[in-house]
């Protein structure tokens, strides 16, 4: 991570960067990292059960040291939810929500400052707070990510957070969300599980001071930590019409139980490299498989990847390689190759199906297709045996023309 | 593989005579702290943390983290991962996994090791090894062999029960790379390695437009993010090199000598047909 952020620093004063990959353009320079700090202010945070002190106290201190150890080019904000409205009407309570710093520049003096005044007050809305907070990042390419820390279930219902979170992940923002439970209790467990597992994210149930400091610094270094960021397609259900893709890293969401489509363009002497891998973000039943096809327009399949397993899983991910022979003929046109992802993962009972689940899949086209003409490189030798049977082999033939020399020169003496 | 070493060193003493020629296959991680033990894991294929071989990488998460590492692997050669979890105090019993893929995200197989491990509620530690394949230089499109190129580790509890997730872990991964050496060198080889973002990164090192991406025309630099930095100090191998030249040769000439014997010997001691 400290070499990621390194390398990120002598980048930002190299000057601006224009990546030329597929997978990240469009973008005035470096991609910019944003994390979105959302801390509850309910009541319940008043309790003195972390190492002695409120809970209200730990998350202070945590976000103090957070703040001194952000990294530079991280454009971090703060979000509170329960910090306002201290009343009774459920309805007001539910709107409590507010940006107390904006995403941008850090200034360290003024974001403690604001931290500072925060004072345990009112309901825990955590699903109003994340579909505000997925509003407060700005346009443009770099990792997105929440930090949710809560001491308990959202007290807003019908609107489900996890719901929140899916519907945010479905947008393709790349957003991911962290969540931190202060509280080991099953019900916001459970909550702030399903919000992370939606998003690609993570869940750490925080018992201690320190471990609180150290697991959000943690997260807000791993946004600062470069990555490529995927292009969104959208496949199709035949090859017919499905998008044509370059190199690059794309994403798209693959319905249960469907084919996604997409096409390849081939020139002879090239390589075909693709990896797919689908994400299961919500609750699935154990055993699951995922299969990548190339196909000839014609529907001939040429090789295709496969893939299961069976247990609790992030994903499922295959690959596979197509190589085209070279042509003889100067300029024969291009194949079409037809890639087609279908993943066997079944939702488990009273799961959504909808949106599908994600899929990253990665394509790279390189020039000069690899071939063999043997088992062994070259087709040369190795070990005692060979020696041996060249050993004898030699014997024999040296052998043969000594006693193919006598006989000449028996015959020659005779005449 | 010393033979290869030395040439491999000789050769880029001649080429390029500034790159001070390291003789060991380690690995570049980055520019900075090359040595340097990396202490976060990845989260995804995406953001592995690139590790070399003999590097004990260290990692902080939680319980239901998945934590990817990647290493480079080149033909020959045979890696073998080591990771250890260190787990809370309490838990009610976990599994414990890891799995190790190639660069196109197929799981690869091991030959040995504890892959998985059932650990029982009261033990705090579990060790997990991987014993891969060997690495062949080529292999036809349709098998699973493993071939040079990036390799991914991820580390991840398997069964988990949920009063479990979200407690803190400590994790540490080692990879460790023998050779096997000429008996394991196949013909072909691989235009490029198998590393994810291999065209492009070629695309805009060449700046030609190799791998099919339009816009190659811009300048890439050398840190814009990548999808995996795989890389060698020394480079990957070329496939030309192998021991078996010296065995055929060797062959060679002692089949050579063995003729001059047998030849010799329809010849009697003295001189022929005196």
């Amino acid at each position: 991570m400290a070499v990621g952020a390194l390398a990120l620093l002598a980048a930002l004063a190299a000057g601006p960067a224009f990546p030329t990959s597929a997978a990240a353009d469009e973008t005035d320079g470096r991609p910019t990292p944003q994390v979105e700090l959302v801390l509850d202010v309910s009541g319940s945070m008043r309790e003195r059960d972390v190492d002695g002190g409120s809970r209200m106290a730990a998350a202070k201190q945590a976000f103090n040291e957070v703040l001194d150890a952000t990294p530079e080019e991280v454009r971090l904000g703060i979000r509170t939810l329960g910090a306002n409205y201290p009343g009774d009407d459920r309805k007001e309570g539910c709107k409590d929500t507010e940006q107390l710093y904006p995403i941008g520049p850090l200034d360290r003096v003024e974001a403690k400052t604001a931290v500072a005044t925060l004072t345990p007050t009112g309901w825990t809305p955590i699903g109003p707070a994340l579909q505000a907070a997925a509003r407060d990042f700005q346009e443009g390419e770099g990792t997105r990510r929440i930090v949710l820390i809560t001491d308990g279930e959202d007290t807003c219902a019908p609107l489900d957070p996890c719901e929140v979170a899916r519907e945010i992940a479905a947008r393709g923002i790349g957003l991911t969300i962290d969540t931190l439970g202060l509280v080991p209790d099953a019900k916001t467990r459970d909550q702030l599980l399903c919000i992370a597992e939606a998003t690609g994210g993570t869940y750490t149930s925080v018992q201690h001071k320190e471990e609180l400091a150290d697991r959000v610094g943690q997260l807000v270094e791993r946004a600062a930590d470069p990555t490529v960021t995927p292009v969104a397609v959208e496949g199709t259900g035949a090859c017919e019409g499905a998008p044509v893709l370059k190199s690059g890293l794309y994403t798209d969401r693959a319905d249960f139980g469907k084919a996604r489509w997409y096409r390849v363009d081939l020139e002879p002497g090239q390589e075909l490299r693709a990896a797919v891998s689908v994400a299961a973000d919500r609750e699935v039943t154990p055993g699951y498989g995922v299969l990548l096809r190339a196909v000839t327009v014609h529907g001939r399949e040429m090789v295709r990847g496969e893939a299961s397993g069976h247990g609790r899983t992030d994903l499922v991910s295959t690959g596979l390689r197509l190589p085209k022979a070279q042509s003889d003929e100067d300029d024969a046109p291009a194949e079409v190759v037809c890639l087609a992802v279908t993943h066997s993962f079944s939702p488990a009972a009273g799961v959504k199906t909808t949106p599908g689940l994600p899929v990253e899949l990665t394509v790279d086209v390189v020039d000069g297709p690899s071939d063999a003409d043997d088992v062994a490189a070259f087709g040369l030798g190795r070990g005692w045996w060979l020696l041996g049977a060249l050993v004898v082999t030699g014997f024999l033939a040296g052998l043969v023309w000594g006693w193919i020399s006598r006989w000449r020169v028996a015959v020659w003496r005779t005449n | 593989m010393r033979v290869r070493r030395v040439l491999t060193a000789a050769l880029l003493l001649a080429g390029l005579a500034a790159a001070p020629a390291a003789a060991d296959a380690s690995p570049s991680p980055d520019e900075e702290g090359a040595s340097a033990a990396p202490t976060e894991a990845g989260t995804s294929f995406r953001s592995a943390t690139e590790i070399g071989p003999g590097v004990k990488a260290t990692a902080q998460g939680s319980t239901g983290d998945y934590l990817y590492w990647s290493f480079p692997a080149d033909a020959t050669q045979r890696a073998t991962v080591r990771a250890s979890v260190r787990l809370p105090e309490e838990h009610a019993g976990e599994t414990w996994q890891i799995d190790v893929y190639d660069g196109l995200r197929r799981r690869q197989a091991c030959r040995y090791g504890a892959q998985t491990r059932a650990v029982p509620a009261g033990t705090t530690s579990v060790e997990l090894a991987c014993a891969l394949r060997t690495v062949r230089g080529w292999a036809e499109p349709w098998a699973n062999d493993p071939l040079p190129g990036t390799y991914y580790v991820r580390l991840s509890a398997v069964g988990l029960p949920v009063s479990d997730v979200g407690r803190a872990i400590a994790a540490e991964v080692q990879v460790e790379v023998t050779d096997a050496g000429g008996s394991a060198a196949v013909d072909g080889s691989l235009a490029e390695p198998l590393i994810p973002g291999v065209a492009m990164r070629t695309a805009a090192e060449g700046g030609e437009d190799g791998a099919g991406t339009e816009d190659g025309d811009g300048g890439l630099l050398d840190d814009a993010p990548v999808l995996a930095g795989t890389d060698l100090e020394d480079g990957w191998s070329s496939g030309w090199w192998t021991d078996r030249w010296l065995w055929t040769a060797a062959g060679g000439v002692l089949a050579a000598l063995a003729g001059v014997w047998g030849y010799t010997l329809t010849r009697g001691r003295g001189r022929p047909g005196a």
